[in-house]
């Protein structure tokens, strides 16, 4: 098992490197002056002499690169000129928020899409199975953002069940209730789509399983519809459905960028678009880069799941 | 193409999606000629009036602007920028998966590996990337949301043209000297298309709802011009207030979306041949029981007593008549060999017994299988399920594919115990160790943490005989359970439920092609042909003597009895298809004592001593030898 996870982690290698490549691309497209461009309108030519001294700005491109992966290795992400901190304080801490928020939403999805798969597919065509099929056609068809603001209107404002936005209250304690009561919502509106996708998936992966010849042995056997439903059927349909949630998690992770705006949640996509609309480059370059690589960590913790689950993989 | 579209017309969602597409799209290409006021005309003396105000239908924003001009200007931009991203995405894409997948070799492999990296962002972190580069502003938006698609296609289109650069109409026009591009213009892009088409049809919702999110964030269209997306992101700041500005714009989007989505699963649902044989519908728990009439009364022969039984499968508006009316019998520590071609109906008739014949498609239309005089077939599923492996177990074919895959067969032996009684861990490990050993598993201390895999084929088939042990049945029914296996280990496991029967007083119920497997093991056989019984008797008496031309011919093909190879498919002709059986004799057509009489009305087994046969013309005695 340690065997499997080391190979798996030395063959991100090249994947992480090659998003650094792919970002530091993209950032080559800027027009004009790059430093300019990065420091925007804290552009003293001080400052610009500075950075272009700091990230080789003035040498050729993949010696420029190499400067910039080389600061990254060594943690230095830069610095962000309109928050003027470095840029991998303000991204560790940002990416709290967005792992709470994404976090929450990724298990939600993970666990109702597939209960709701598995009920929608052991029922069939009846009518446990279209009310879920409609709701999820619904879910994958709404906006999150949308979906994220009439929930504001009606939970926070009409009901007033929960605050309208924020993480924490402004004044007050920070506990764990307080937490959930500010995370209910935005994790709930985050989760929808996925959950449809998962909760699709996972009913035609639970279909597919329960025409196999070992559910009928189940069945032989005497085991409880239940057993073979939830356990049979249900463990071998996750060796398709766990890769789709791996996939789930990179659109949790996007549409947190929406649902941080929406809610005024303070995490990693709020802090983007805000650096995206102040022209701090460095912030987004490093948020992004950051962001990236944990999730191409995560789907190795996705792929290990999947080794344990199934014993046929080769570890 | 035509029953495409009439599968798609069937579909009343997909139908009404479209439909309501078609509407929106409608209304969006007439938007410039349609009377409306100006959308960018501001008058904030005049702002936040709600729905249904004096000349404004949906209202006016926070500057006055009439909301309804603003949805329509806004749809339109949304959908033009929508399908703009998805003709692009798909352009580019494409093109990028011809090259990869037509070139192949090192090409393919750059290309791809690029592909893949692109693939390892969250899709909303490259398209920032992009914007923050580029600027924030809609056609900025639009490469953004276009290139974050570009890899999916790519790698779509890729699979489908590595498939079609080696078929021969390629190669052909390699041969006769055509460039490179030539072919991939003429011979690959015609037949990449649909497909082409049909990713674009998943993914415009998606794109469409992406560039509304960047305009969302402020990223993509820019004032006064607006987009449902800016439309709705403007309309946020006054959501408490003035909830109308942003319902309006937000409930087109998910009208759009919704209907796109509806039509894309209806296109994929129209394109899918499993959906059309309607063979992912799921079987349920037991098979579904349709008896039109009273069945036949017990007449107390032996264990279990099968009476008329009639098993059909119902697919689309065809009836198959799979099982057509067997009457069998199996006494303690007796066995009965059940002998036929494939598609004969034997497997049928065996799993009808405990409702383990799949349904959908299947149907039990009559008969009645007695055990100790209580009909399984109309019990009820609590009833049957508390049977099922405890008094009558079944041994299945193929037990890679009938064992769980993912279970140790411990586990799954100790689950067969647990679903009757419940059992400590230690005990059911120990029950489970002993079950092993009486299939003469080696190493069954260390055999039950191994997965089916694991194990060879005579290994996995023992496991499963351990399995239909468990709980001490009265009855096993044995579906081919040595067909997988080659001969040496077919004879080990015969040994070991020829063992068994005789020590546990087992009544088996061995279902094969082989007569070898038969002359070893059973007492009496049955023979099935389409469906029915067309004779039964002793096994000695039938080895000896066969009456019906159908199994005189069936052992014909058998060159030696306890040889190797056996396989049925030996006699000319094939089976009638059970949906649409000849009048009579079901075997005339491949008979050569066919006679008219064998064409005309129905058939009786008939007896004589314990022999029975269903024929007008039997091969007598003499014939034989
Ligand atoms: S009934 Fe006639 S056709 Fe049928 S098997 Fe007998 S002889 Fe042949």
């Amino acid at each position: 098992m340690t065997g499997y996870i080391l190979k798996r982690l030395l063959s991100a290698i090249p994947v992480l490197f090659g998003i650094t490549v792919i970002v530091f691309l993209i950032m080559a497209l800027i027009p004009g002056d790059p430093a300019t461009a990065i420091l925007g309108s804290y552009a003293t030519p001080e400052n610009v002499a500075k950075l272009n001294r700091d990230l080789g700005l003035d040498k050729p491109l993949v010696q420029q690169y190499f400067i910039w992966l080389g600061n990254m290795l060594q943690g230095d992400f830069g610095t962000s000129f309109a928050l003027n901190r470095p840029v991998i304080d303000e991204v560790l801490e940002r990416f709290n928020g967005t792992l709470v928020l994404a976090g929450t939403a990724f298990v939600l999805c993970s666990v109702l899409g597939v209960v709701a798969g598995v009920i929608s597919a052991a029922n069939q065509y009846g009518l446990a199975d279209k009310a879920i099929t409609f709701v999820v056609l619904l879910g994958i068809s709404i906006p999150s953002f949308f979906l994220g603001m009439m929930m504001i209107l009606f939970f926070a404002v009409n009901l007033r069940w929960f605050p309208v936005s924020g993480m924490w209250p402004i004044y007050g304690d920070r506990t764990f209730s307080v937490l959930l009561t500010h995370l209910a919502m935005p994790a709930f509106a985050l989760a929808v789509v996925a959950t449809g996708v998962v909760a699709r998936l996972s009913r035609s992966a639970m279909l597919e399983v329960l025409r196999q010849d070992f559910i009928r042995t189940a069945r032989a056997k005497g085991v409880h519809e239940r057993g073979v439903i939830w356990r049979h059927a249900l463990k071998a349909a996750m060796v398709s459905i766990i890769p789709v949630l791996g996939i789930q998690a990179g659109f949790v992770l996007s549409g947190a960028v929406y649902i941080e705006i929406v809610f005024q949640w303070p995490g990693v996509g709020r802090m983007l678009v805000d650096a995206i609309l102040k022209r701090d480059i460095l912030l987004v370059q490093g948020g992004v880069v950051f962001v990236a690589a944990c999730y191409v960590l995560f789907n190795i913790m996705v792929d290990v799941a999947q080794s344990l689950l199934d014993p046929r993989i080769k570890t | 193409m035509t029953s495409f579209l009439t599968l798609l017309a069937r579909n009343r969602l997909a139908l009404a999606g479209g439909i309501v597409l078609s509407l929106v799209v409608l209304l969006a290409l007439l938007t410039p000629v349609l009377p409306l006021a100006d959308p960018d005309v501001t008058n904030t003396s005049n702002r936040f009036q709600p729905i249904f105000s004096d000349g404004a239908v949906l209202g006016t924003d926070h500057l006055g602007r009439d909301l309804l001009s603003r949805l329509m200007w806004g749809t339109r931009l949304s959908l033009a920028v929508g399908f703009a991203a998805a003709i692009v995405a798909a352009t580019i894409g494409a093109g990028i998966g011809i090259v990869a997948g037509y070139y192949g070799g090192r090409i393919d492999n750059i290309i791809m590996r690029g592909v893949d990296m692109l693939m390892a962002f969250p899709y909303i972190l490259l398209a920032l990337a992009i914007v923050a580069a580029l600027g924030p502003g809609l056609f900025n938006a639009l490469i953004a949301v276009s290139a974050v698609n570009v890899p999916f296609f790519a790698r779509n289109i890729r699979g489908i043209t590595v498939g079609i650069a080696h078929k021969e109409f390629v190669d052909a026009a390699r041969l006769a000297g055509l460039s490179n591009t030539r072919i991939i213009l003429s011979e690959i892009l015609p037949n990449v298309i649909p497909v082409i088409v049909i990713a674009m049809s998943t993914t415009i919702g998606w794109m469409i709802l992406e560039t509304a999110g960047l305009s969302f964030l402020g990223l993509g269209s820019q004032p006064p011009q607006a987009d449902l997306g800016s439309m709705l992101g403007e309309a946020r700041s006054a959501l408490i207030a003035n909830p109308h500005t942003s319902i309006v714009p937000g409930v087109m989007i998910l009208i759009i979306v919704m209907s796109i989505n509806l039509l894309g699963d209806g296109v994929r649902d129209a394109l899918d041949p499993r959906l059309k044989s309607g063979a992912l519908s799921r079987p349920m728990a037991a098979t579904r029981v349709d008896r039109a009439e009273q069945p036949p009364a017990p007449t107390d022969q032996g264990l279990l007593e099968v009476k008329a039984l009639e098993t059909q499968f119902h697919i689309k508006d065809r009836i198959y008549r799979a099982v057509g009316g067997v009457d069998l019998s199996v006494e303690k520590g007796e066995c009965l060999g059940i002998i036929g071609e494939s598609g004969s109906g034997k497997s049928v008739t065996a799993l009808s017994f405990m409702g383990l014949v799949a349904s959908p498609p299947g149907v039990i239309t009559g008969g009645a299988a007695y055990y100790e005089g209580e009909d399984l077939i109309g019990a009820p599923y609590k009833r049957l399920r508390d049977m099922r492996g405890r008094n009558v177990s079944y041994i299945f074919q193929d037990p890679l594919a009938t064992l769980h895959p993912l279970y140790r067969v411990g586990d799954q032996l100790i689950e067969a115990i647990r679903a009757h009684r419940p059992i400590g861990r230690e005990e059911g490990r120990a029950k489970a160790v002993e079950l092993l050993n009486a299939v003469r598993i080696p190493n069954a201390e260390k055999r039950i943490s191994d997965y089916p895999h694991e194990m060879s084929g005579g290994m996995r088939q023992r496991v499963g005989i351990a399995m239909a042990l468990a709980n001490d049945p009265d009855i096993i029914i044995a579906d081919e359970p040595t067909t997988a296996l080659d001969v040496t280990v077919q004879a080990q496991v015969l040994t070991i439920l020829d063992d068994l029967r005789r020590s546990r007083g087992l009544a088996i119920v061995f279902i094969t092609h082989d007569f070898g497997v038969v002359a070893q093991l059973c007492d009496r056989v049955a023979v099935m042909y389409a469906g029915r019984v067309v004779e039964t008797g002793g096994t000695g008496d039938i080895l000896d003597a066969p009456r019906h031309p159908y199994t005189a011919r069936l052992m014909a093909c058998v060159p030696e009895l306890g040889g190797g190879k056996r396989r049925l498919e030996a006699i000319p002709g094939l089976p009638p298809v059970v949906d649409n059986l000849p009048a009579g004799c079901a075997f005339a057509d491949r008979c050569d004592r066919a006679q008219d009489a064998c064409r005309s009305g129905d058939i009786a087994l008939a007896q004589t001593g314990n022999h029975a046969v269903r024929c007008l013309y039997p091969v007598a005695q003499e014939e034989i030898a």
